[in-house]
């Protein structure tokens, strides 16, 4: 029943925002939701470290960045000298560098895991901290592969191939549009796939009760380590998306700021549910227009922002979605019949599966 | 009621029972424990055989908890080997102990207490899971497929410690006999071949003593060993092929339970009025 009504309700929300762009005509209003499904994407990747293995990353801006510019540079082309020994890479398609920046941020997260998960917990989030500022100082400093902070301009957009239209250019609004929103719905899979398999219980009972879960053999780093790739990569995905959709790429991308904001869409959405960073992400994700509308100078948002947050995270500690959840529950408990032994009558059905 | 169900348990005990000449499943030798200064474990020796149920018992702080974690992998022995069907346990760490087949429970209740109680044995079958990263992500049909086998063995397990009526309960809202029975079921979902029960009827009334005995008659059956930390004397009497008694880190008897009973040694130490008062 409640699997209908929740398979119901995919189906509604995917329709609506499939049909979106055919009756909403303002394009900055696509931006903003372009934007807004960028950071979800992300905060769903952080959300697989942070909600479902427990650990913090104050660094997963890097993941972010780290995908646009690999898949800026591997699109454009570069030409570096190491030791005075030129190495040159000519321009290669952009679907192939969003491969290459997905496998790279990838293999980042592997590194970061590796090398922090020994010792976790506040030596995680140090690291993690660590590395994206390193990332930023490479990206600012490394002039000849970089730019600095005169940014990398004129990145190619995506050509994608349909069967049966051929080459379409992921160009302008739209397209971008339903390129975020076909990435946003593959992580939100993926997600969705991994937690709810041997992989996902591992890192649940991580976090849980870690001495328990080695007790039945869950092995802690191999679970630790898995989070981190799929997370940096997913975070990678979206940086190489947001590159070559804003076709621009400083180093500014790595700033602390867009990891505490990917921090609040989990938290207050909800760490470790689903849906949690789709709400979180849509309310501040799209805020910040709505406030910039009503003219609200930039460190005044911030306050508003830090208001809002502090507000959701006290009176819904766990978050919008699970506070949203009880209360189904509790309604949908008081208006159905009334079971005298609920656990008795709740059981059967699922018992034969 | 566990008048009625100590003297069945103790008879499977009995029946089940395996030989002296049964092969050697753990064998501990000379194991020290140290903390700092303070020694929790001297010189321990001991084996458990094939199919049988050992308890290791003991006064309060007589080293038991702390000899589990060192057969477990939770703390490092100072000396001394751990040998568990020929392989040498020391410096494993504890998840790869379980991969060979040596799970425990822990003294303090210890669940997953987000999690259903369902959902609680399927962490537990870990090990049993066939599913590679790429293929969940992917999601082939061979992962789902999987998901439902494990599902139907997370049912029988539950049917075999009586929780399935709570199934889909949180953990957190179980009482606390229902927590312990929980904890046996994660450690059984590990497939174990050798089970350590570190006080496992501790909190538990008399009742639910009773059937926790009839569980551990039904986990034998199946070919399980066990090592069993306990208080219960009762309990211990009933289920035990043979008891080892540990005093002040150091095992001061040895044998089946009525050499036991009456070994001045054990009485002087531990069991003295406490089993009197359990007799009479
Ligand atoms: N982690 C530890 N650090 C220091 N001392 C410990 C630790 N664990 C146990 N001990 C000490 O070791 C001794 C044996 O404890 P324990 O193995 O828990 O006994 P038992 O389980 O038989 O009651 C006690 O004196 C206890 O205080
Ligand atoms: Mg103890």
């Amino acid at each position: 029943m409640s699997r209908a009504v929740s398979l119901a309700s995919s189906v509604a929300w995917v329709g609506f925002l499939v049909t979106l762009p055919l009756w909403m005509d303002n394009l900055y209003f696509l931006h903003v939701l372009i934007i807004a499904g960028i950071f979800i994407v992300a905060a769903m990747s952080l959300n697989l470290l942070l909600g479902y293995t427990g650990q913090l990353s104050l660094g997963h801006v890097a993941f972010f960045g780290i995908g646009a510019y690999a898949s800026s540079l591997c699109s454009l082309g570069f030409e570096i000298h190491v030791l005075d020994v030129p190495i040159t890479l000519a321009p290669k398609p952009v679907w192939f560098s969003m491969l290459v920046a997905v496998t790279f941020a990838g293999l980042c997260g592997w590194f970061i895991g590796k090398i922090s998960f020994k010792v976790r917990g506040a030596y995680f989030v140090i690291v993690s901290v660590s590395f994206a500022e390193v990332t930023r100082l490479v990206a600012l400093n490394w002039l000849e592969l970089t730019q600095g902070p005169m940014a990398l301009n004129n990145i190619p957009f995506l050509k994608f191939w349909f069967p049966g239209i051929g080459d379409v250019d992921i160009l302008g609004k739209v397209p971008n549009y339903y390129l975020v929103l076909g990435v946003a719905i593959v992580t939100y899979v993926i997600i969705r796939r991994l937690v709810h398999s041997r992989a996902g219980r591992a890192m649940i009972a991580l976090r849980e009760n870690e001495p328990l879960a080695t007790s039945v053999g869950i092995d802690v780093t191999r679970f630790l380590v898995l989070a981190t790739v799929v997370s940096a990569a997913l975070a990678g995905l979206a940086g190489a998306v947001y590159a070559h959709y804003v076709r621009i790429v400083d180093p500014d991308v790595f700033l602390f700021i867009y990891t505490v904001t990917m921090v609040i869409m989990v938290i207050t959405g909800g760490k470790g549910t689903l849906a949690g960073p789709i709400v979180g992400g849509l309310i501040f994700g799209i805020l910040p227009e709505v406030l910039r509308g009503f003219e609200v100078k930039p460190e005044l948002q911030w306050i508003v922002y830090g208001v809002l947050m502090i507000l959701i995270v006290y009176f819904l500690p766990d978050g919008i979605v699970p506070a949203v959840r009880d209360a189904w529950k509790r309604w949908t408990g008081r208006t159905g019949a009334p079971p005298a032994e609920p656990t008795g009558t709740a059981v059967p059905a699922e018992a034969r599966p | 009621m566990s008048a009625t169900l100590t003297p069945s348990s103790a008879a499977v005990a009995a029946t089940a029972a395996p030989g002296p000449d049964a092969a050697v499943a753990l064998a501990v030798t000379g194991l020290s424990i140290r903390f700092g200064g303070l020694t929790a474990v001297e010189d321990m020796t001991f084996e458990v055989r094939e199919g049988e149920v050992l308890s290791l018992i003991g006064p309060n702080g007589a080293g038991k908890t702390s000899a589990f974690n060192a057969i477990t992998g939770y703390i490092h022995a100072s000396s001394g080997s751990i040998v568990y069907r020929g392989a040498p346990l020391v410096g494993l760490k504890p998840n790869q102990i379980a991969e060979h087949g040596v799970v425990r429970t822990f003294q303090k209740t210890s669940v997953f207490n987000g999690l259903t109680v369902l959902d609680n044995v399927m962490v537990g079958l870990h090990r049993r899971a066939k599913q590679h990263p790429l293929a969940i992500m992917l999601g082939l049909p061979g992962v789902r497929r999987d998901e439902a086998r494990l599902r139907d063995l997370a049912w029988e397990i539950l049917d075999l410690v009586g929780l399935r009526a709570r199934a889909e309960e949180t953990a957190v809202s179980l009482s606390y006999g229902e927590l312990r029975l929980l904890e046996v079921a994660i450690a059984l979902a590990a497939e174990p071949t050798l089970l350590l029960l570190d006080e496992p009827v501790s909190g538990m009334n008399p009742a639910e003593t009773g059937a926790f005995m009839a569980l551990l008659a039904r986990i034998r059956t199946r070919g399980i060993t066990v090592l069993l930390v306990e208080h219960d004397m009762k309990m211990v009497m009933g289920v035990s092929d043979r008891i080892v008694c540990l005093n002040q880190g150091r095992i001061i008897a040895d044998g089946p339970p009525a050499a036991i009973q009456s070994d001045p040694q054990v009485i002087r130490a531990y069991l003295g009025e406490r089993y009197v008062r359990a007799r009479g």
